[in-house]
């Protein structure tokens, strides 16, 4: 139905501007990761391994490395325990303030995440909201020095932040599941317990891995929240790159680092897909 | 007893601890925004729980913060620009998606939709190396070319999404009627379109306000709000930062709420297709 | 296959006789301020096929749905043997549903479904496998056992509810409208099918439509059901030759509304008239096209007590293959739809003049309906 020119003319400038402002940057990315700095601080093109090399022997890189994964690993899971009951009562106890609902479960996304994380030092601080209510109660005698510039701190913090992100995929895929299927399961003779577990469950997975898949993405490319809130041992991969990229200027290794990151994120992405196609049936 | 089924769900047990759940969920989402807009009106800046003194002399200081208005300028400028950007791929990108099939199709997909996903770091450095080799200097501009090209991906998935809802058989009729794919796009497509265009300019506009990952590595000499914001932070708290977020959640609820309306409102009166 | 014709004849037995499976005393329903079931009492009967018939709106699918226990009455019981069943959850009552859109779980292969139901009931995997297997024999679904539901089609879909819901063996089958969804042919061929399986297992079926020819070919017994309110309960004859109602008459086949006023024995209606034992006062009658004949040129001019005439004018003629209807205006603002065998009678269309006929006795005493909202 649709031209040979009407394709090109709606095809052409997306593909050119994506090749140049999405797949050259990575592939420059990809070619630095090879070169080396000089002790003058110039970029060398000479193509070695080295950068990689320093990766995979140097403790603080693959321990940071899997201390960011640690985090977004708890994040998830976090987000997940707490977004998808959350969904769940949206979805099928919302009723007719299921719309408001929704709405207020996207509200906190506009505020700014900046703001969000300062307001969580500010809850947090030895001074702050937490600390004074829980010696105000007399649950504790001093302040908690852990809840502050800590991996907790960080955890917290990605926490708030994502759950929405994870409560939006689940809350849509389990929107999609036909009420006839539950009441069908009723009728033939299983509780409100069961349903959940061999129906509804099985057919919301696509939302969790959408869902999963974005909190444990992208808290592990965060290096704002460990800045604010991490303290020194709660510094994760993404630190260490705009370190590099700044004041430690090794931008060869930092392009190494991003892009192990990148294949990381690029290969989760994949079996996330592929997880989400197994088990969709429509 | 009324079961899950029948859309007022009675108090059964489940119900009852969801409703908690869902209740302290909702709290813990809320608890910091809440604490923000309390510490704003601070008389004594962040330190000490409860707040002592109501004051709204943040907002005063704020007000006569010139470098914060001048963030606020620019991250403007960025968004309207990077809103450009964004729709003017992002429309033909999802209509390519839609409608017109070649090699890379696949890739293509991919490769627009990614910067959705990925940290925003990776997005932001792999840009700043290419200007780097390009040699243009980091400004307004290169975020401008930063934020457009990572919200593509915004449009294109609202585009794309009110493609599906579009009947294509309107656009056959247009055609049908003599009308050319130039004035077809305009007169049929388009219109119907309207919606998810403008909810994905909105979308693109608060993101690209709030942005500070790509930012971060594509920033020259002026700031956006988020960049300056977060130089302060850096230096020390200022109650100030508060009564600026606070500012911000507003005018972002507002947006929604307006946003929200429009929708109900063009959602009430798009019942002119046929009987489904 | 069993001709459908043989299968209702010998079938539309009253089997109301039967010991009560099911007993529906009073039952309301109201949504918000909406009346959509007002005071249905229903008595159902062990191994009957029971249709409710009605139109959208009519109620008929919440009244299945608060048997199956979707839905709470707003008032009256269900009672099934000495137990009451409304105070029972769906998944504690001895009833299954055939869903009108199947409602099958598109994670789960065919036998999966149908064993769906048994592995709730944690039965031994032995059992189960041996009872599925059974029942999608008996719904010719053994071949497609290890498919999932998206790649079968709706026919197919079909027979697997239909076996998901009969391996339970439930004391009573509620049915959906579950035909609505396939093409004519496919219809017809599923009327048969279920009525023989219904035969077969025996079990009470309630099935739900607003297709009144289904109603009557499957039918032991229909209750049409009008705006919440049953308007007859009977065997499919009864209710074709016996309507109770003005609506009943017109829901169910086509008929003459002959509206008229008795008057000393005798009723007059336009330009008919004919004795009756009747006291005075407006009546109402529902005539059958099929009773109404064209006469013939010689037959005897007089009207008798038996036989009515009157003259008219063809309006229009639809041929329907076997069978023509015939319009026609027979003056006073009188208009009579006949039946007649194709073929015969006025072949030569309109404002051809005719003289018809009809017996008394075949023109029948209905109620009025009144509107009700």
């Amino acid at each position: 139905m649709f031209s040979r020119a009407y394709k090109t003319v709606v095809t052409l400038p997306p593909l050119l501007w994506v090749t140049v402002f999405l797949l050259l940057p990575y592939l420059l990315m990809f070619c630095y990761s090879f070169w080396s700095v000089s002790p003058q601080q110039v970029i060398v093109h000479s193509w070695n391994l080295e950068n990689y090399k320093d990766l995979l022997r140097k403790a603080v890189y693959w321990q940071t490395l899997l201390r960011s994964m640690w985090i977004a690993a708890r994040v998830m899971l976090f987000s997940l325990l707490l977004g998808y009951p959350l969904a769940y009562f949206l979805s099928f106890y919302g009723g007719k303030r299921k719309d408001l609902l929704y709405q207020m479960v996207i509200i906190p996304l506009w505020v700014s995440y900046l703001v969000r994380a300062y307001a969580w030092k500010t809850i947090l601080g030895s001074d702050g909201v937490l600390n004074t209510l829980l010696q105000y109660v007399h649950l504790t005698k001093h302040p908690l020095d852990f809840l502050l510039y800590s991996p907790f701190a960080v955890v917290l913090t990605l926490t708030h932040i994502y759950t929405p992100f994870t409560i939006l995929p689940i809350y849509a895929a389990l929107e999609h599941i036909p009420r006839n299927l539950v009441e069908a399961s009723h009728d033939l003779g299983a509780t409100p317990a069961q349903t959940f577990w061999k129906v509804i469950f099985p057919l919301s997975i696509p939302g969790v891995v959408a869902g999963a898949t974005f909190a444990f993405v992208l808290s592990l490319g965060d290096f704002l929240a460990p800045l604010l809130l991490g303290g020194p041992s709660g510094i994760m991969i993404s630190n260490i790159v705009v370190s590099l990229f700044g004041a430690a200027y090794n931008w060869p290794l930092g392009a190494a680092i991003s892009l192990g990151m990148l294949v990381i994120v690029v290969s989760l992405l994949f079996l996330s897909e592929r997880l989400e196609k197994k088990w969709s049936f429509s | 007893m009324e079961f899950l089924v029948s859309g007022n769900a009675d108090h059964t047990p489940h119900s009852g601890w969801l409703l908690l759940h869902a209740a302290a969920v909702f709290a813990f989402l809320y608890l910091p925004i809440a604490v923000l807009i309390l510490y704003s009106f601070n008389g004594q800046g962040v330190g000490g729980f409860p707040p002592h003194h109501l004051t709204f002399d943040w907002y005063r200081i704020l007000f006569n913060d010139g470098p914060i208005w001048d963030s606020v300028l620019n991250s403007l400028q960025v968004a309207f620009a990077a809103m450009a950007i964004s729709l003017m791929l992002g429309i033909p990108a999802a209509l390519a998606l839609d409608r017109a099939q070649f090699p890379g199709k696949a890739l293509f997909r991919r490769l627009v939709l990614l910067p959705l996903i990925l940290p925003g770091i990776i997005t932001g450095l792999s840009l700043s190396m290419l200007f780097h080799v390009i040699s243009l200097r980091l400004s307004l501009m290169t975020i401008i070319l930063g934020h457009g090209t990572a919200l593509i991906s915004v449009a294109t998935t609202e585009v794309f999404a009110g493609l599906q809802k579009l009947d294509r058989a309107q656009e056959e009729a247009s055609l049908d009627l003599g009308a050319n794919y130039w004035q077809t796009f305009w007169r049929v497509t388009m219109p119907n379109l309207k919606l998810s265009i403008i909810g994905a300019a909105l979308l693109i506009f608060t993101l690209s306000m709030d942005e500070i990952a790509v930012s971060f590595f594509l920033i020259g000499r002026d700031n956006t709000l988020p960049l300056e914001i977060w130089g302060r932070l850096r230096r020390g708290i200022t109650p100030e930062i508060n009564a600026v977020s606070t500012i911000i959640f507003v005018f972002s609820l507002v947006t929604i709420v307006v946003w929200y309306r429009l929708r109900m409102r063009a959602e009430g009166t798009a019942d002119t297709r046929g009987p489904n | 296959m069993p001709s459908l014709d043989a299968l209702s004849n010998a079938d539309a037995t009253d089997k109301s006789a039967n010991p009560t499976l099911l007993s529906i005393r009073n039952v309301a329903k109201n949504f918000g301020r909406n009346p959509v079931l007002r005071d249905v009492s229903l008595e159902i009967a062990e191994g009957e096929f029971l249709t409710i018939l009605g139109e959208s709106g009519s109620g008929k699918t919440t009244l299945l749905r608060i048997i199956a226990g979707f839905e709470t009455a707003s008032s009256g019981e269900l009672w099934m043997g000495t137990e009451r069943l409304d105070h029972k959850p769906p998944y504690r009552r001895r009833v299954n549903t055939v869903f009108q859109n199947y409602a099958l779980f598109p994670h789960l292969t065919v036998e999966e479904n149908v064993g769906y139901g048994l592995r709730v009931a944690k039965r031994p995997s032995a059992e189960i496998a041996q009872q599925v297997a059974e029942a999608l024999d008996k719904v010719k679904m053994t071949a497609h056992a290890k498919k999932k539901p998206s790649k079968i089609s709706g026919g197919q879909q079909q027979r697997v509810a239909l076996a998901r819901a009969l391996v339970n063996r439930p004391r009573l089958l509620l049915l959906d409208e579950p035909l609505s969804a396939l093409d004519a042919n496919l219809r017809r061929q599923m009327q048969v099918e279920l009525k023989s399986l219904q035969r077969e297992v025996g079990i009470a079926f309630v099935f739900v439509t607003h297709d009144q020819e289904e109603a009557m070919v499957m039918s032991d017994r229909i209750a049409l059901l009008r705006s919440g309110e049953l308007e007859q309960v009977a065997t499919p004859r009864e209710i074709y030759n016996r309507p109770a109602t003005a609506y009943v008459a017109q829901f169910i086949g086509h008929t003459n509304l002959l509206k008229g006023e008795v008057e000393g024995g005798v009723v007059r209606c336009t330009s008919l008239a004919w004795p009756v034992s009747l006291p005075d006062g407006p009546v109402l009658f529902s005539l059958r096209p099929e009773h109404i004949r064209l006469a013939s040129a010689d037959s005897a001019r007089s009207s008798d007590d038996e036989t009515v005439r009157v003259r008219g004018r063809v309006l229009h003629q639809a041929f329907h293959g076997a069978t023509e209807l015939i319009r026609v205006e027979c003056g006073n603002g009188l208009t009579l739809v006949v039946r007649t065998a194709s073929g015969r009678g006025a072949s030569n269309g309109a404002h051809q003049e005719v003289e018809l006929e009809f017996s008394a006795a075949d023109a029948v005493l209905v109620r009025e309906s009144p509107e009700r909202n």
